[in-house]
């Protein structure tokens, strides 16, 4: 006799995981693929380490040498913080005075552009002759490559104020300064944000590149070394705390974002 | 008081109607390419305290740069414009703006873009948040307060703009084609509700508008401009009685206006019958 059992119509329940399972799933699911063929082949075809390390060795590798990645990520974490706070403090008053200046705007917009042409890495060279072997240079390179996208974010967000808003808080009676707080700056901010968050990767990417040209520790340093010594495992294990590192300050901006702009969430997610 | 009874509005604000006057006033623009262009041409117009006047006329014929100047946003080229007796130099205080687009900031909840006056303005944040409440609730939107404008309908954020505008008591109500984005029903809606905050506040109101039908509707007189240069082609009084409603589109009275005004634009070349 078969029993037939009567499966009661159950509509899949939202639950917390179930959420983040439909959500990231898909792409757990590639990573893993890829990493578990990656840890195949390097088995089965016998790759020597120093060319390419499996996954696991990696892993392992992370996992011995996790002070030294630690101490390293630190350094390097400084650098980028500190050549992006800079871009930060730089970049977002010069938006300002090339929206509200004209003469700034044709003098220091050319000039910026022309900036921003120039490979910025041609220029680490130069300026560890200036500024030595320690922090200084590479905090400048990050400076650098990371402050072109915020300025120019921020320049077409503080524009992008519509005529008739501008008219409105005139007729009310609203000064240049009131003006610019209660409307041209929080209608720059998704703008901003989007600058900010360019800008964060290109500061991770500013900080390295200055210690692959003169540096004494960081993560780029880190990997120089490792070349040289021929330690292809710890090139690799730097390369994943870079990515991890640059991966998570990208967030953080993100976080930030979402935090300061409910209201934008409502807009992109309305119609 | 009967009326606000029957018409569910909060009790009456501060505000009284103001008179405007033009005199002579012309505005001439310079041209993207060199040359000027002629915008408006000998505008003499005087609008009573209380009174809604509505401007009819052609694209570009000078109606929305008519309102910047007495809202005192450009200068005049020649000409005096006077809003409660005093010649308007720079933004005028004691009036409101109504755009076609309702121009909320994203950034603030519904409650937050009405209080935006009482902000700049500095006004009294207490009484002002209850009277931007119950203007909300006499528009339908009590439960949309603390929402974003993204979450609103295009009709319901008009409205929301509209409250913005009338929470400062404006003595003076401009608004420029403030329901010309809107669909059909939504904005035959919003008429009656801006008569019949109208007949509350007995403001001034300046309506610019490109529907005949809704200037006679809504107006104790209407302009009728031609275009480029803007002048005043005809003015027509209309003493239909109030409240107006769907019944007055109907009426005799209503469609002879109504065809006046068409006629001076089949006599313009505005409209063409061919």
């Amino acid at each position: 006799m078969t029993v037939i059992e009567e499966i009661p119509y159950s509509p899949a329940v939202p639950t917390a995981l179930g959420g983040w399972i439909n959500r990231n799933g898909p792409v757990v699911g590639v990573f893993a693929a890829i990493f578990a063929g990656w840890e195949v082949a390097v088995r089965t075809l016998g790759i020597p380490e120093f060319i390419l390390p499996s996954p696991s060795a990696i892993v392992i590798k992370i996992v011995l040498s996790w002070q030294l990645l630690l101490w390293n990520a630190f350094v390097t974490l400084q650098e980028i913080l500190l050549g992006f706070g800079l871009s930060v403090v730089v970049a977002i008053p010069l938006a300002i005075a090339v929206v509200y200046s004209g003469i700034f705007e044709r003098v220091a917009f050319p000039f910026m552009v022309s900036l921003q042409t120039i490979p910025k890495v041609a220029l680490a060279p130069i300026l560890v002759m200036w500024l030595g072997y320690g922090i200084m240079p590479k905090v400048m390179v990050a400076f650098l490559i990371s402050f072109f996208p915020i300025v120019i974010n921020s320049v077409i967000g503080m524009r992008s104020a519509e005529k008739e808003m501008i008219y409105l808080v005139q007729s009310m009676g609203a000064g240049e300064l009131t003006t610019f707080i209660k409307i041209r700056l929080p209608k720059a901010l998704p703008s901003i944000f989007g600058g900010l968050k360019v800008g964060m990767g290109q500061a991770v990417v500013g900080a390295t590149v200055g210690e692959f040209i003169a540096a004494e520790s960081g993560l780029g340093y880190l990997q120089l070394i490792s070349q040289v010594r021929l330690d292809t495992p710890l090139l690799f294990a730097a390369v994943v705390v870079l990515s991890i590192l640059g991966v998570l300050l990208f967030n953080i901006v993100g976080l930030v974002e979402r935090l300061a702009l409910p209201w934008s969430r409502v807009a992109t997610q309305g119609e | 008081m009967v009326r606000d009874d029957k018409v569910g509005l909060p009790a009456k604000g501060s505000g009284a109607g103001v008179p405007i006057m033009l005199r002579n006033i012309s505005k001439r623009y310079r041209a993207a390419r060199g040359g000027e262009v002629q915008a408006l041409s000998e505008i003499n117009l005087s609008v009573g305290a209380g009174e809604f006047v509505s401007i009819v006329g052609p694209s570009g014929c000078g109606k929305s740069t008519l309102l910047m100047l007495i809202a005192g946003l450009i200068p005049p080229t020649t000409g005096v414009i006077e809003v409660d007796n005093r010649a308007v130099k720079g933004a005028v205080d004691n009036i409101a703006i109504v755009f076609q687009r309702d121009v909320l900031l994203d950034w603030r909840t519904v409650l937050g873009n009405v209080l935006l006056p009482v902000e700049i303005k500095k006004l009294d944040p207490s009484t002002h948040r209850q009277k931007a409440r119950e203007l909300l609730r006499s528009v339908g939107l009590a439960e949309f307060e603390e929402k974003y404008p993204a979450e609103l309908s295009g009709g319901m954020r008009q409205r929301a703009a509209i409250c913005r505008a009338l929470v400062q008591d404006p003595g003076l109500l401009l608004m420029d084609e403030p329901f010309g984005a809107l669909d059909a029903l939504t904005r035959e809606q919003m008429n009656l509700d801006l008569q019949r905050m109208w007949l509350r506040d007995r403001n001034t109101v300046l309506f610019i508008t490109h529907s005949i039908e809704e200037a006679v509707l809504l107006s104790d007189r209407v302009v009728v401009m031609s275009s480029r240069p803007g002048r005043i082609a005809d003015i027509v009084m209309n003493d239909l009685p109030r409240p107006r409603g769907a019944h007055t589109r109907s009426e005799a009275g209503f469609l002879e206006h109504v065809e006046r005004i068409r006629r001076h634009f089949l006599a313009l070349g505005v409209l063409s019958e061919i």
